[in-house]
């Protein structure tokens, strides 16, 4: 069972459905939070969500679907999502995927038995100046290789 | 470069601050357009020709015009979700020069008579969300927001609200229902946003790089600001250069300088010992310009005579090592899985394509494929609610026709 959000984070909370006319608005900036406190969105959080805005927990759902970055399963501890776009591509991100799928021996969409990295393929990121380019976590890095791959993911612990 | 002006300060590390940014004259726009009349405002952007930035090019001033004077709540939408691939300038924007698009939101509102704006930021840019909210609440502290702003009695709230992964809500009608908390389904057209936008109410929605042109408006006046761009295609635009170039960055550049020039003089050229071989001029959506056809200026009405479009002005640069197949795979992957499923054509169309592709790439194709993607692709065409359905099929005609040959090898 989801322990509920805490005192800080209902404070927040209270914030930010205050800034729209309609509460519902509220459901991504929401979520965005439950994910942070959380880890992912269960069914449990979606409850949450709905209790708060007054609204049916299907609603929720329906928002949670429709968005790649809520995850509705515990992710691992760094989220790598390579981006898999056009600038990307052109400049050997397909190579750099299939490494990094080899490195941590995981297909996209899997996470590591420790639960240490969860690998995605993402559309354009919007960096495309520094393609090949990732984020882990919602750090961007840019100009990827092998070489920079290892040093990255050496550096997390 | 001379005709910097979004990006003149870029260099300097805390421009970013409120302080920083009002010693370099920041808010003076403001201050100016608070002593205007509204219409007067209006008139001086229409005279600029502010084309908007974001893909479509319709004027900023004309579109402001579209809002009817009724007694309910107005609201300005700012569409900072930058998804539309190859683009990254609203990134650059947004982290170096904050205030100046904050400037350009005072005025837009001041001008339409709005009190409350959102600035839609797609959810991977968390840190520059961060930034944003960082800025907003230094101009709240200086009484550049709020309730009496620079003891105009003008009041303006400004919120930061943050997307979550889906490139269609970069679509107006899909950021509005995205923004009111629902899935971004665009929605049907007419009713126009200007006149039923956001919680049913009238709103203004533009593109980052468009607003913040606003204040230099106001400044230098529409005269100077036309003759940084063409007559009827005001100012400057930051054309992002990515893929096989030497120097991929952004370039802020007037309107119409050519595209030739913008790979070879600014991006450095075709990556050493590469050969050029095809241009997307304008966002993945933007059909491929051929290598003999990019002597050509980047306005949104040359590109439209050379069968193409200038979108967001981001060049992805194609070198002759890439095959064509694989950026056709890359492309109707991208609209496949961005499809929000709404209008058939474009959910099974997209799929469909990418199919077909994925089975030539595995050497299993037919004759037949070519036909059977032009004619998947031209069912498409005009053919959805929204834009996104013209955005896939597009690239994917103008990959068809121009690069036919190189398809029919891999038969």
């Amino acid at each position: 069972m989801n322990p509920g959000f805490s005192e800080r984070t209902r404070k927040k909370i209270d914030k930010v459905v205050a800034r729209y006319p309609q509460k519902e608005a509220a459901i991504l900036p929401l979520l965005h939070i439950a994910q942070q406190e959380f880890g992912f969105i269960s069914p449990d959080s979606e409850k949450l969500v709905a209790e708060i805005l007054g609204i049916k927990p299907i609603r929720v759902r329906e928002v949670v679907t429709f968005y790649t970055m809520l995850n509705r399963e515990p992710i691992g501890k760094y989220h790598i999502q390579v981006c898999s776009n056009l600038s990307c591509t052109l400049l050997g991100s397909e190579k750099l995927i299939d490494y990094l799928k080899g490195k941590l021996g995981i297909e996209p969409g899997q996470t590591t038995k420790d639960k240490k990295f969860t690998l995605s393929l993402v559309e354009c990121l919007g960096a495309c100046e520094q393609a090949p380019c990732m984020m882990v976590n919602f750090d961007y890095y840019g100009n990827l290789d092998k070489k920079k791959i290892d040093k990255i993911l050496d550096g997390l612990e | 470069m001379a005709d910097q002006v979004l990006t003149q300060h870029f260099g300097l590390e805390n421009f970013y601050k409120i302080d920083e940014y009002v010693k370099k004259g920041g808010y003076e726009a403001v201050g100016k357009a608070l002593q205007m009349k509204p219409e007067e405002i209006l008139e001086e952007v229409k005279k600029a020709n502010l084309r908007g930035r974001g893909g479509a090019g319709f004027p900023a001033g004309i579109k402001w015009g579209f809002v009817p004077k009724v007694d309910k709540p107005k609201y300005l939408c700012i569409n900072a979700d930058e998804g539309e691939p190859g683009t990254f300038k609203d990134r650059y924007i947004m982290s170096h020069n904050p205030h100046m698009l904050l400037e350009g939101i005072i005025i837009t509102s001041f001008c339409v008579d709005i009190h409350t704006a959102f600035i839609y930021i797609r959810g991977e840019y968390e840190a520059i969300a961060l930034r944003l909210e960082e800025a907003i609440s230094g101009a709240y502290d200086k009484g550049f927001l709020g309730k009496n702003i620079m003891n105009s009695g003008f009041a303006l709230d400004v919120f930061v609200h943050r997307g979550a992964g889906a490139y269609i809500c970069g679509e107006e009608t899909a950021l509005l229902e995205s923004l009111e908390g629902k899935r971004g389904n665009p929605r049907l057209k007419p009713p126009f946003p200007a006149s039923v936008g956001l919680f049913q109410c009238p709103t203004v929605i533009n593109n980052v790089e468009t607003i913040s042109n606003v204040p230099q408006i106001i400044l230098n006046g529409a005269d100077w600001f036309v003759k940084k761009g063409l007559p009827k295609d005001g100012g400057t635009r930051i054309f992002g250069v990515s893929g096989m170039v030497e120097k991929p960055g952004i370039y802020e550049l007037p309107i119409g300088t050519s595209l030739k020039d913008i790979i070879n003089k600014y991006a450095g050229g075709v990556k050493k010992g590469k050969k050029l071989k095809a241009v997307i001029p304008g966002g993945m959506s933007a059909p491929v310009l051929k290598a003999d056809e990019i002597d050509i200026p980047m306005d949104f009405d040359s590109l439209v005579d050379a069968e193409s479009m200038l979108g967001s002005a981001a060049i992805i640069v194609i070198d002759t090592g890439t095959s064509m197949l694989d950026v056709l795979k890359t492309v109707t992957k991208f609209y496949s899985h961005e499809s929000c499923g709404q209008c058939t054509p474009c959910r099974i169309g997209t799929s469909w394509i990418n199919k077909i592709v994925k089975r030539m790439i595995e050497g299993k194709g037919s004759k037949k494929d070519i036909d059977e993607i032009v004619r998947l692709a031209s069912n498409i065409l005009g053919n959805t609610l929204c834009p996104l359905g013209d955005a896939a099929a597009m690239p994917i005609l103008s990959i068809t026709k121009k690069f036919r040959k190189e398809l029919e090898s891999h038969l």
